[in-house]
């Protein structure tokens, strides 16, 4: 989701310093930039760290005997070891890769792992590739973590084997260490947990060596299984929605029914009737309905009587939306993005011109488990639970909310039920919320505000609608010789504090990111972006601009190889110019899915590829029709270059799991709105996938010795256009619109 | 007043019998690994066993359980479940997690009546399991290993 930007923009953004609450957690922004500062945490500020923001006293409290050599470690006698997870766990698996790095630096035995996730401290936990503010986004947590991970797992192998040498009276170099046991000469051995007191004791090296990665035994290596698949294949694991406290109350809240409507008055009389209803309070987000569970809650808040004021309630509908889209791309204008000074004369020189509007909808990120927190005030401070993507937000806006310093909230950060980048977001809307119900019932109680699935998926947050126009002027040879681009829609990142870093010129770079810049040489272009505003607040999804960028260009790639006369990979690896890595995840896309062979009558291929998130990620998808016309995907051969693969399986899990997301858009996906009010509100009309519409995967993964990029997003943009392309040759008909649902397709 | 057995022991609740079994059991008998996921039996996060057949308890009143069988995530103890269990951690199935105790109770229906499912079989009865994370493929190969241990 978010990309590479600067502390400075950040802090830009977060209220202005008055000091006051400014302690050593007080999060403002001069002290945001002084703890940024002093942790090293500021863009492209590499490794080594800043050891002194790593004191073991700031990890909370170490029991006497435990052995903490920095934040991320923590060794008790008993022999567990502890690492502190700074990444949210949303289904990606951060918490299983961050871990495998450290095991991998400590040589501990992955039996003996265990984890448990940071609390908001950005000085401790900040991620340098979201400007040192501690989040979870833009594919970034192995990518930011991998350095820092090795040093920490590193520096407390380097300290057991001081202590082990030390007790011994051997030197260090004569030790081994392997799953979690110093071996020495003589046949000594020693578990980490027998010298977890005695490494407690010793100084904290600034310098230490890392294994040579021929070395690794758990990076890369497929035996490295996920920490959290016996809790979730249990029922065990805990997410939001199962958090028990004493007395905790559930809370729904009546929304307002349309973007922009306001509450006029309302009648709680009924509602407070309802068993189990204990409070009916006015908060800034409507009506909250609080009871002793849920279903009171709903029964309450299904007895309001509600008066609003629809008067400017909007988008009037996202069909006229459409039209206006269009009608603004036609027109021109707009910022500049990317202009060639031949433009004009290149485009004057065509033979002939491809043009083509391509329109998509608002997107909702329907996790599986609907937005929730729980918020409890209680002996002047707050305390919440809930999934935490990104705690420096969450953190100061709970704290504003609940009109405390920041030193008095504690966040308890736990595991969601999916985001898709849904619960990353600068207004921390879910948690707000529930803050706001724990502040309006006036006594010290914990209270879960849940959603229903209809208020997540009717609440606003989506991808934006867009509309691309597209014009390419070929020469005599068919080959492009100007390429002319306008993008209309919503900038994603506007409203955002990081709008200072990721908006330049007016141009947001994550509207436009895959159309420019891009992998592919565009001759000649004329880039422009168009960003008007609505109601409907935006926000990134799985993989962003890409999700969109993607689709064009790559479907447009296609139409302009059939127009040379070209194979669409071949034409593909003519337009790239020193793109090694893009160039070789199409090939072995290619090569894997036998792209030359022929296939059965009645199904097609399509490739398409897309670099986002610093990652290559090609595929091929093997399409067919059924007998009403509709598309039925039956296979996709993925190759993903990501670096060095830390959890090959899980970058496998990624690859299938981007298809099937990217699947359930390409189909369905289509958030429509009128006078206000989204039509879709749950799964019967918001369609995503299911079983027996999931392709068969095939994920390859290319062997790299490069720093490890992202792999949670880059698998979802390339699935659409490559099976628009199938589509396409297989019935002649190209895609303009999505989701597919929208056309009836009929074989050629 | 409802009595119905809840994983094998026997539980009287006093609550609204309209009220979704899902509720009850997260709420009032305090079993949380039930999943709420969309209220209208389109995801299937609640699906329980009732009298052995997954059933979404989001649709089905208190009322409805009244004398009968339920079985939880929680109360899984058969043998297909426990294959079921067993290929879904071997295999790392899941990734959020959220709505694999459903997606799991159904594959356990699944098997129980049905040892060796083809993929037509495992299409239709888990296809109104929603797993937004997209784990089917693993959800599949996963119920195909469980069968294999099931009838070697």
């Amino acid at each position: 989701m978010m990309h590479m930007l600067d502390s400075a923009s950040l802090a830009e953004w977060l209220p202005d310093d008055t000091d006051a609450a400014d302690g050593a957690t007080g999060f403002t922004r001069r002290g945001f930039l002084k703890s940024a500062a002093a942790a090293g945490f500021v863009l492209a500020v590499q490794l080594p760290l800043a050891r002194k923001a790593f004191a073991a006293a700031d990890v909370g409290i170490v029991p006497p005997g435990d052995f903490a050599p920095n934040a991320f470690i923590r060794i008790a006698p008993d022999n567990t070891v502890l690492f502190v997870i700074k990444h949210f766990e949303m289904g990606q698996g951060a918490t299983t890769g961050l871990a495998t790095i450290l095991a991998e630096e400590l040589d501990a035995d992955w039996s003996q792992v265990r984890t448990e996730y940071a609390p908001a401290n950005a000085a401790l936990y900040g991620n340098p590739m979201v400007g040192g503010a501690q989040g979870t986004g833009g594919s970034t947590a192995i990518a930011n973590s991998w350095m820092q991970m090795r040093e920490a797992g590193a520096t407390a192998r380097a300290m057991l084997v001081a202590a082990a040498a030390q007790r011994w009276k051997v030197p260090a170099d004569k030790l081994t260490v392997s799953k979690g046991v110093i071996s020495g000469p003589g046949g000594k051995k020693a578990s980490f947990g027998e010298l977890a007191d005695a490494a407690a004791k010793l100084p904290v090296p600034t310098e230490v060596a890392l294994k040579d990665p021929k070395d690794f035994v758990l990076v890369g290596k497929t035996a490295t299984r996920r920490l959290d698949s016996k809790a979730k294949s249990t029922g065990t694991a805990m997410f939001t929605i199962d958090v028990k406290l004493p007395g905790l109350l559930t809370a729904v809240i009546a929304r307002p029914p349309a973007f922009g409507a306001r509450l006029k008055s309302f009648d709680a009389k009924a509602a407070k009737a309802v068993k189990g209803v204990t409070d009916v309070v006015e908060v800034p987000e409507g009506v909250a309905v609080v009871a002793t569970g849920m279903w009171p809650a709903m029964q309450g808040r299904k007895a309001l009587k509600l008066d609003w004021d629809l008067s400017e309630a909007g988008p009037k509908s996202t069909e006229a939306m459409f039209a206006d889209y269009k009608a603004l791309a036609a027109k021109g204008g707009g910022v500049t993005v990317q202009r060639a000074d031949d433009h004009a004369a290149q485009m004057k020189k065509a033979a002939k011109t491809i043009e083509a509007v391509y329109e998509f909808p608002y997107l909702a990120h329907a996790a599986m488990e609907p937005m929730n927190c729980v918020a409890w005030l209680h002996d002047g401070v707050l305390e919440t639970w809930g999934g935490h993507q990104f705690p420096t937000f969450d953190h100061m806006l709970a704290a504003k909310a609940a009109d405390l310093p920041m030193d008095k909230v504690t966040l308890h950060t736990l595991i969601s039920g999916g985001s898709f980048g849904r619960r990353a977001n600068s207004w921390s809307d879910f948690t707000v919320e529930a803050v706001h119900v724990a502040k309006a019932i006036k006594r010290p109680v914990p209270v879960r505000v849940q959603q229903t699935r209809e208020d997540d998926m009717r609440g606003g947050l989506y991808r934006p609608q867009y509309v691309h126009a597209v014009k390419v002027g070929l020469g005599a040879d068919q080959r492009p010789l100007a390429w002319q681009h306008t993008i209309v829609g919503q900038s994603i990142i506007a409203p955002t504090p990081l709008a200072g870093a990721l908006i330049k010129d007016g141009v947001d770079e994550t509207t436009v990111e895959g159309v420019w810049p891009t992998p592919y040489t565009l001759p000649s272009p004329d880039i422009t972006l168009q960003s008007p505003t609505q109601a409907v607040r935006p926000l990134w999804w799985r993989s962003v601009g890409n999700t969109h960028t993607g689709f064009v260009m790559e479907t447009m790639m296609d139409e302009l190889a059939a127009a040379a006369g070209q194979d669409p990979l071949a034409f593909r690896l003519a337009m790239l110019k020193d793109q090694p890595r893009f160039a070789g995840v199409l090939k072995l896309a290619a090569e894997k899915a036998g792209w030359d062979q022929p296939l059965a009558k009645g199904k097609a291929r399509g490739i398409a590829a897309q670099f986002s998130f610093h990652s290559y990620v090609a595929q091929v998808a093997e399409v067919s029709l059924t007998a009403d016309g509709r598309p039925k995907v039956e296979r996709v051969v993925v190759a993903v270059d990501c670096g060095v693969p830390v959890n090959p399986d899980q970058i496998v899990a990624q690859m299938e799991g981007g298809v099937g997301f990217a699947l359930a858009a390409a189909l369905y996906g289509e958030i429509e709105i009128e006078n206000g009010t989204p039509k879709q509100g749950n799964f019967d009309s918001y369609r995503v996938l299911r079983i027996n519409e999931m392709p068969k995967v095939e994920v390859h993964i290319v062997a790299s010795g490069e720093a490890p990029t992202g792999v949670g997003e880059p698998g979802v943009p390339p699935l659409a256009p490559a099976v628009a392309n199938a589509l396409a040759k297989l019935t002649g008909q190209r895609v303009r619109r999505l989701p597919l649902s929208r056309t009836t397709f009929r074989l050629t | 007043m409802v009595t119905f057995k809840l994983n094998g022991e026997t539980r009287e609740v006093d609550a609204d019998p309209n009220t979704p079994l899902l509720w009850i059991i997260r709420d009032d008998l305090g079993l949380t690994g039930t999943k709420y996921g969309c209220g209208i039996a389109q995801c299937g996060a609640c699906t329980v066993h009732f009298e052995g057949a997954p059933v979404r308890s989001c649709s089905l009143p208190l009322a409805a359980a009244a004398g009968k069988n339920i079985t939880t995530i929680e109360g899984l103890q058969s043998k297909a479940a426990q294959a079921v269990q067993k290929a879904w951690i071997s295999m790392d199935v899941v990734q959020c997690g959220y709505c694999q105790s459903g997606q799991i109770m159904s594959a356990v229906a699944l098997l129980e009546q049905n040892a060796r499912p083809s993929d037509a079989d495992i299409d239709g009865a888990m296809a109104g399991n929603i797993c937004r994370c997209a784990t089917y493929q693993r959800i599949r190969a996963a119920i195909h290993a469980a069968s294999a241990e099931l009838t070697a």
